[in-house]
């Protein structure tokens, strides 16, 4: 979803951002799980929007329509259902977490690092990440270097694909379809500091009232995400399916970074060492030379 | 003239190379943007996505093909001992201070170990890659594992490749023809593998390779 109002920070298969003149907000989604009911009206609206075909949902025994995102579902409310143990109230209530799953938008995507086709992963100057079909080749190393298991491979397309963050959308103004659909307001759209200070404000009000994990799940490792999170159970990271201190994979790292300048020296190396052998010492032709060419 | 590469040996030897070249120029557009213009003249990046691990397959198939042709002449002996330990005297042309070798010398020998080893590891790493997104979560290091090996690998097969290739179209006139014409002069074999010459014309007489 490529729009000419747009203008990129980073490209996939591209060394370093581009220098950008103008300077863009970066754009934030806010998920306040605490006020989620689990409506799923965010569901629907990103199937709207994005104009995806209904999938078959698998009876779990759960609320959750799937059990994961797919290539044509991209907003995902996971819902998990916990031991009752003590409300803050001192009451023996049922945890039942509910948690809207999308893309992250991370600052540092580990998707466009680890992308080998040149501008199949962009990340637009107002931070969002998005995935170009049209330059995708199915490679699915994206899905390696996700730490947050989001990019889907389509076995029919052969292609990609993951929440844009309703990027047709944000450039005319509007707020992503999600957002729009959410009744209880637990979905908030904006500048990543706006976001953040409504997090913080409602993380202290939490915790105000005994939820003392209450946290703003913002996770610095991959340089934060375009999605911020208030999470009210702050030590149940494993129950909302988040990862603790999620990175770009190190093996990612190591691929693209050293060990392609080992293999590139090696390359190179071999190639001018085999030449100046030649030209050194030639090829063995003394059997002709000893021999006389006589036996040919 | 002596006969060196049967026709079946030959065929296997240069379907390993056409793979090989495939795999070579496909892989190395997914390994660096610089090289990405390969895939765009092979046809396009998912052109070359789609069957660069098809062509995989024929390739380790060709080189286990020859593995059951050469393995036992492949074994590196003590006549390989010496000869390795002259390496220098090879390298730098002094051809007359190289211990003998069979139908193979060690370093050729090394080549083909390096290439079925490296093609293995290919074989198993790219099946990760080729199917990663069928991969459970939970199996995510494989991922992790298999990209790092399937570069490493690579690079080692790079490496022998560009050695090999040197050796036979600049290094060693006439070796090229054993692999193209199946034939080579009887002095080229009595230079460069005596033994083999040896065993060649009195089966009997000589030790086994």
């Amino acid at each position: 979803m490529t729009s000419q109002t747009l203008e990129l920070k980073r490209s996939s298969a591209q060394s370093g951002p581009n220098p950008g003149v103008r300077q863009a907000d970066t754009v934030a989604k806010l998920i306040d799980t605490s006020t989620c009911i689990g409506c799923k009206a965010c569901e629907v609206a990103c199937q709207e929007w994005n104009d995806l075909a209904p999938e078959f949902t698998t009876q779990a025994g759960t609320y959750q329509t799937l059990p994961d995102m797919e290539p044509q579902f991209w907003n995902l409310i996971r819902f998990n259902e916990l031991k009752p143990e003590p409300s803050p109230m001192g009451l023996m209530r049922p945890l039942w977490l509910m948690r809207k799953d999308q893309c992250m938008h991370c600052a540092d995507p580990g998707c466009l690092e680890a992308c080998p086709a040149p501008g199949a992963i962009v990340q637009y100057a107002n931070g969002i990440v998005d995935f170009q079909q049209d330059q995708c080749i199915g490679c699915g190393y994206c899905i390696t270097g996700c730490p947050f298991n989001v990019p889907k491979f389509s076995a029919k397309t052969k292609k990609v694909y993951k929440c844009t963050l309703c990027v047709d959308r944000v450039t005319q103004g509007l707020e992503p379809a999600c957002i729009k659909a959410c009744p209880t307001g637990c979905l908030q759209f904006g500048s990543k500091s706006q976001m953040l200070d409504i997090a913080n404000k409602r993380v202290k009000q939490l915790k105000d009232n005994g939820y003392e994990h209450a946290m703003v799940y913002d996770p610095q490792g991959v340089g934060g995400t375009g999605v911020v999170t208030v999470l009210a159970h702050g030590d149940k990271l494993a129950d909302y399916t988040l990862p603790e201190n999620p990175t770009v994979p190190m093996a990612v790292t190591l691929w693209k970074s050293p060990l392609k300048w080992v293999g590139n020296l090696g390359i190179v190396g071999g190639l001018l060492i085999a030449a100046i052998h030649y030209l050194k010492f030639g090829p063995k032709d003394h059997v002709d030379k000893d021999l006389k060419g006589d036996i040919k | 003239m002596i006969e060196r590469y049967s026709l079946k040996e030959r065929i296997i030897h240069w379907a390993a190379a056409a793979t090989y070249l495939y795999l070579l120029a496909t892989g190395l557009a997914f390994y660096s943007p610089h090289f990405y213009w390969l895939a765009q003249v092979l046809g396009g990046g998912p052109t070359s996505r789609f069957w660069h691990p098809i062509m995989g397959l024929v390739f380790v198939t060709t080189v286990v093909l020859m593995w059951l042709d050469w393995h036992r002449q492949m074994v590196l002996n003590k006549d390989d001992d010496a000869w390795q330990k002259n390496i220098k005297y090879y390298v730098t042309n002094q051809d007359d201070k190289v211990p003998p070798a069979g139908k193979f010398n060690a370093g050729q020998k090394q080549f083909f170990w390096i290439m079925l080893f490296s093609g293995l590891v290919l074989l198993l790493s790219g099946s990760v890659l080729w199917w990663t997104d069928s991969l459970a979560w939970g199996l995510r290091w494989l991922r992790y594992t298999s990209i790092l090996l399937h570069v490493i690998a690579f690079l080692f097969t790079v490496g022998a490749i560009i050695v090999h290739v040197y050796m036979g179209l600049f290094m060693v006139p006439r070796g090229l023809h054993g692999m193209t014409a199946g034939q080579v002069p009887r002095d080229w074999a009595a230079e460069h593998h005596p033994l083999w010459l040896a065993q060649v014309e009195a089966p009997s007489k000589a030790p086994l390779p």
